[in-house]
């Protein structure tokens, strides 16, 4: 089920399993037959380590979801509780717990924390006084989730607020841990590049830990080559901007949650041909989203516009391999053909399921509306009238455009031309409150306080240098045949990219004056190595970074990586990890004051 | 792409801008379907055995069979009905679903106690009880193996001992010193959950001046104890803490944010009017003043047309009921109830809408927009052509809109606007092409016709002639104009 993990030039799979043998561990040490009850928050993220049937191995027999009240009735031996270290779920606990007793029966109850214990839930369960029922208090800890085969998320969707907004440094030290676990597993990295207050406050702490460990020595042969920690303020501009790729757009229009996107069922809906199709379904349609399917894999990180041809490549692919059963005489042959059957018809079906795909997309990608908004974001990237209120937003605002809309391209103005002149911001300030409601002056001040939306202090604006040194802009941007990473904005090359680029090569001594520009440290540490372990590289051989996005990282950045671990000559290949996959939209509904108010 | 430039040309073709364009690939587009023909016309070809062993079995909702989450619905619903069809799981209707905004496990979901009827106890509640020490049961070891543990740790072995989930016992740290270093290392730890602990403890047992006073130069516990407070609510001590820290501009945002709580419009309003004096940067307190008088506004016009509405008297309550209370609505939706329901109310009123406009210094750019939709939603066409009709000093009258004419066709079709009144306006646009594509998509025949007539483009012309009715008096129109000996065609 997650071989796909394994292809990579980093098998991730090693860390999965390593969870799968924890988790079964666990449920070992709770002998006998047992249920588990989820926080449903949970089953996304473990669903991507480990299937129904693991657990069934280990006597799990029922399944539940975590709700107060009482406990359906099951004949296990074991009850468990997987849960967020959370106060509102002690108390729902607490609640299953004092039912069951009154209830008679014998069974032992257990809790299991993913992915850390916390004292002060634990505080809470004795308050309520039900910590003496349990017979075991556990954490699994989950800190980096393979997603495929070089992505990892910590999918912590609060870990740029916390940091930002609220100078909270909890996610920094989960990312810590997380990568201090990947060592174990990959062995030491030699090198740690950084820019920003949070990586550099990770490395620290990477390094301290690593100091507390000095009597057990790593031996295994390290893996990766170099690590280089980003913070997500450092590039407040990518995320954004409108994903152009084929799977950022999937993302933008639909949102994908722990490998999956449900999408809107009609365009799916002949099942069988023949059979009258008079009840189209109404529930969403799900899919799964990763490399394990062929065809997705390939046109993941496509730019939008160069999806239709390689769609219709493969179709072309596909109905040949299908006339092949022309051919067929002998015995022998058809025998072949049948034994293709399987591989073809997962291909058929996943052709099909791409078309849909790219037919509701390019719906969207095609309207005015769509056009519109991206004409304004590339004025913006390029550097066009940004110090002016911009007609087009002030629009939007007029015809009541979703706030989140709004809000996304008054910041993108805003970064891109370091703050607003006082007259400006006070303009966008009132429109936006007047129309959307006052209240929202808290999610403006969010905004200010993470440096999205700013005035403009006397100091110019350092965005034009930035993007003409870093040539953040390309005129040329070819989508059909990429030669750079611009390609996945039509244009704009993401900042943080340009960044891990230029480390890989010439370096960033040749860049440092940008570096100074941006906020936060840059810096390189170096862990050493014990003899024998140091690497003796074939002539050729590419090097391996794992990039680290603290804060978050859109799906369009990710294609940019995996574009230059494919380029001929780029000689490294890159491994990705966040704390949360994002995109524009859900990262500013994360800085939102209460964005469940507006509806009230 | 219609953008009222009249450069516009120039900015496209020459410069550096690269449009996010399917124009020139449309053909890719049409292999789309090129490949939706290939896959239905093998379906038929392989329809019979679907779901081979290869293919990952999916049901319908999409989650994979077999996946945890789809096991949870699965086991649950074999529970409650025995005999249930394995392959299409109903997800069970949940009584008291989990919010599920927040990953977790950061240290402010750490708190997210929901509060049932307002009585949540807080820390500060619980932890003064009898219970002397934080209490964490360790694995694999018997329950009687950590009763009643006592032992010697210094403070930094305190703290790996919780960061470990071992059991420590506070309580023996009893001078401010031993405390304050007990802290210094718990955020040298960098352990959150840690620092929350000792900050807790610290909390109980110090008076609040001098934690403030010790938290103030330490301003990674300083953000964790804030986060804290924040998440259990303990609303009045973080006003305190950060009064006594000087941030006054929090304190009042925070003070603030409280009336989303409050229900009660009047009691809302009243705590708007507190929010006032509150130290607000100065572009903060004229949004809070405009927020309170809206209110204000709001309370007294629901009070007079819930009776009117009620009453029966009113000609437009009854055509047109209020589909929902005004109260606590943005200003702009505000100014757009006045609008339709108040247009003509004296200027004096507070529900009359150029009062609004004033009191609020609403742009004139945004009171039109409103008005025209409002006004064009009650099909009000003479006040629509009112808002735009200024008169010079001479006497005559023109049309001007402070936004462009093409918008504001866009608004009066969005209300369904007959086309009489929409080509009034669509004439107004001054771009010909833009007013020649706007003329085509709401069948303003005329504008159309003219359009070519006065651009000499007979080819144009002619090409049009298929697209109008037969026999109509476009066609006609047309005919004379292609006769007519007078004109200079350019083609």
């Amino acid at each position: 089920m997650a071989a796909h993990l394994s292809y990579g030039r980093v098998n991730l799979n090693i860390l999965r399993e390593a969870a799968r043998k924890e988790l079964r561990e666990f449920l070992d040490k709770c002998a006998g037959s047992k249920a588990i009850v989820w926080d449903e928050y949970l089953t996304g993220p473990f669903g991507l380590i480990a299937q129904y049937s693991l657990l069934k191995e280990h006597e799990v027999e029922k399944m539940f979801t975590l709700k107060s009240g009482r406990l359906p009735a099951a004949d296990v031996k074991n009850i468990i509780f997987f849960v967020r270290p959370r106060l509102e779920l002690m108390d729902i606990i607490a609640e299953n717990v004092f039912s069951e007793d009154k209830m008679h029966s014998s069974r032992d109850f257990h809790i299991l924390f993913v992915p850390r214990r916390s004292m002060l839930c634990e505080q809470r369960l004795k308050e309520q006084g039900v910590l003496a029922s349990f017979v075991n208090i556990d954490e699994y800890i989950l800190d980096l989730i393979p997603y495929d085969g070089d992505l990892l998320s910590m999918e912590y969707e609060s870990a740029f607020r916390e940091c930002y907004l609220e100078n909270d440094q909890t996610s920094l030290y989960h990312t810590a841990k997380g990568l201090m676990t990947l060592q174990a597993l990959y062995g030491t990295i030699p090198q740690i590049y950084g820019k920003g207050d949070c990586a550099r406050h990770v490395a620290n702490m990477m390094l301290r830990m690593k100091r507390e460990f000095a009597g057990s020595q790593n031996q295994i042969l390290p893996v990766f080559d170099t690590l280089l920690l980003l913070d997500r303020n450092v590039d407040l501009l990518t995320p954004l901007a409108t994903q152009l790729t084929y799977e950022g757009l999937i993302d933008e229009i639909y949102g994908i949650t722990n490998g999956y996107v449900k999408l809107p069922p009609e365009k799916f809906a002949q099942k069988k041909q023949g059979e009258a199709s008079k009840d189209l379904p109404t529930e969403s349609k799900k899919l799964q989203l990763n490399s394990a399917e062929e065809l997705y894999a390939e046109i993941r990180d496509k730019n939008f516009n160069a999806v239709g041809a390689a769609l219709s490549k493969k179709a072309k692919i596909i109905s040949a391999a299908f006339e092949e059963r022309h051919n067929a005489k002998t015995v022998g042959e058809i025998k072949q053909f049948v034994s293709q059957l399987p591989h073809m018809q997962a291909a058929r079906s996943s052709l099909a399921n791409h078309t849909s795909v790219a037919e509701l997309i390019k719906d969207i990608t095609t309207s005015e509306a769509f056009f519109d908004n991206l004409t304004v974001e590339q004025e913006f990237m390029t550097g066009v009238d940004t110090d002016k209120v911009n007609t087009y937003i002030e629009d939007c605002i007029a015809q009541k455009d979703p706030l989140i809309k709004i809000l996304r391209l008054v910041c993108m103005q805003s970064v891109c031309n370091n703050g607003f002149k006082q007259k400006v911001f006070d303009y966008y300030k009132r429109e936006i409150l007047q129309t959307y409601g006052y209240e929202h002056i808290l999610t403006l001040n969010n905004l200010e306080k993470a440096g999205l939306l700013k005035p403009q202090m006397s100091s110019r604006n350092n965005y034009p240098t930035i993007r003409k040194t870093l040539k953040l802009w390309m005129e040329d941007a070819n989508e059909q045949n990429p030669n750079d990473i611009s390609y996945v904005y039509s244009g704009y090359a993401p900042l943080s990219i340009r960044l891990t680029q230029v480390l890989a090569r010439p370096g960033w001594r040749s860049i440092e004056e940008v570096l100074k520009m941006l906020p936060g440290p840059h810096f390189e540490e170096r862990q050493q190595l014990p003899a024998g372990l140091h690497k003796k590289r074939q002539q050729g051989e590419n090097r391996t970074t794992l990039v680290f996005f603290l804060g978050g990282v859109s799906y369009a950045e990710i294609a940019a990586l995996r574009f230059l671990s494919q380029m001929e000559d780029s000689g490294m290949e890159y491994i990705i990890a966040t704390t949360k996959l994002l995109n524009g939209t859900t990262w500013i509904k994360s800085l939102m004051d209460r964005p469940e108010a507006q509806t009230s | 792409m219609m953008k009222s430039k009249a450069d516009e040309e120039d900015y496209w073709n020459s410069s550096k801008f690269k449009a996010f364009t399917f124009d020139d690939e449309d053909d890719e587009f049409s292999r789309l379907k090129e490949s939706k023909q290939a896959v239905n016309s093998i379906r038929r070809l392989v329809e019979e055995d679907e779901d081979e062993d290869d293919v990952e079995k999916v049901s319908w909702s999409g989650e994979p069979v077999g996946s945890i989450s789809w096991s949870v619905n699965e086991t649950a619903a074999s529970n409650q009905r025995t005999d249930r069809e394995p392959a299409f799981p109903k997800i069970t209707t949940d009584t008291a679903t989990i919010s599920k905004s927040h990953s977790g496990y950061s240290l402010s979901s750490l708190f997210k106690g929901k509060t049932k009827g307002g009585n949540f106890p807080t820390f500060t509640d619980s932890l003064s009880d009898s219970s002397v020490r934080l209490y964490a049961p360790e694995l694999r070891k018997p329950k009687s193996e950590y009763k009643d543990y006592v032992s010697d740790w210094s403070p930094e072995e305190t703290v790996q001992r919780m960061q470990q989930g071992k059991v420590v016992s506070l309580e023996k740290f009893r001078s401010l010193q031993d405390k304050l270093l007990l802290l210094d290392y718990a955020v040298c730890a960098h352990d959150g959950n840690v620092i929350t602990a000792v900050l807790i403890y610290l909390k109980r047992t110090l008076s609040k001046e001098v934690l403030f006073r010790e938290l103030e130069s330490r301003q990674t516990a300083l953000r964790h104890f804030i986060s804290y407070l924040t998440e259990t609510r303990a609303q009045r001590l973080l006003l305190e803490l950060l009064r006594a820290l000087d941030r006054t501009e929090d304190v009042a945002l925070l003070q603030y944010k409280e009336h989303l709580s409050i229900i009660d419009e009047n009691k809302r309003r009243d705590f708007l009017k507190s929010c006032l004096s509150l130290p607000f940067s100065p572009e903060d307190t004229a949004h809070i003043q405009d927020h309170y008088t809206l209110l204000e506004r709001q309370i007294i016009i629901e009070a007079t047309d819930r009776q009117a509405e009620r009453g029966g008297k009113v000609e437009i309550f009854q055509k047109f009921p209020r589909r929902a209370s005004i109260l606590n609505m943005p200003l702009i939706t505000t100014l757009y109830y006045c609008c339709f329901y108040h247009y003509s109310d004296a200027e004096g009123t507070y529900s009359s809408p150029l009062n609004v406009r004033q009191t609020f210094k609403i742009s004139e750019k945004q009171y039109f927009v409103t008005a025209l939709a409002a006004r064009a939603k009650l099909k009000a066409w003479s006040d629509v052509d009112a808002l735009f009709t200024s008169r010079n000093w001479l006497g005559f009258t023109r049309k001007k809109s402070p936004l462009g004419f093409q918008r504001v066709v866009d608004i009066l079709q969005k209300n369904s606007a007959p086309t009489q009144v929409l080509q009034d306006y669509v004439a107004l646009v001054d771009d010909a092409e833009l007013r020649i594509t706007l003329a085509q998509k709401h069948k303003c025949h005329d504008i159309v016709i003219n359009t070519y007539r006065d651009l000499k483009d007979r080819q144009q012309l002619l090409g049009y002639r298929g697209k109008v009715e037969r026999g109509s008096a476009e066609e006609r129109k047309i005919e004379e104009l292609l006769n007519n000996q007078q004109i200079r065609w350019k083609n």
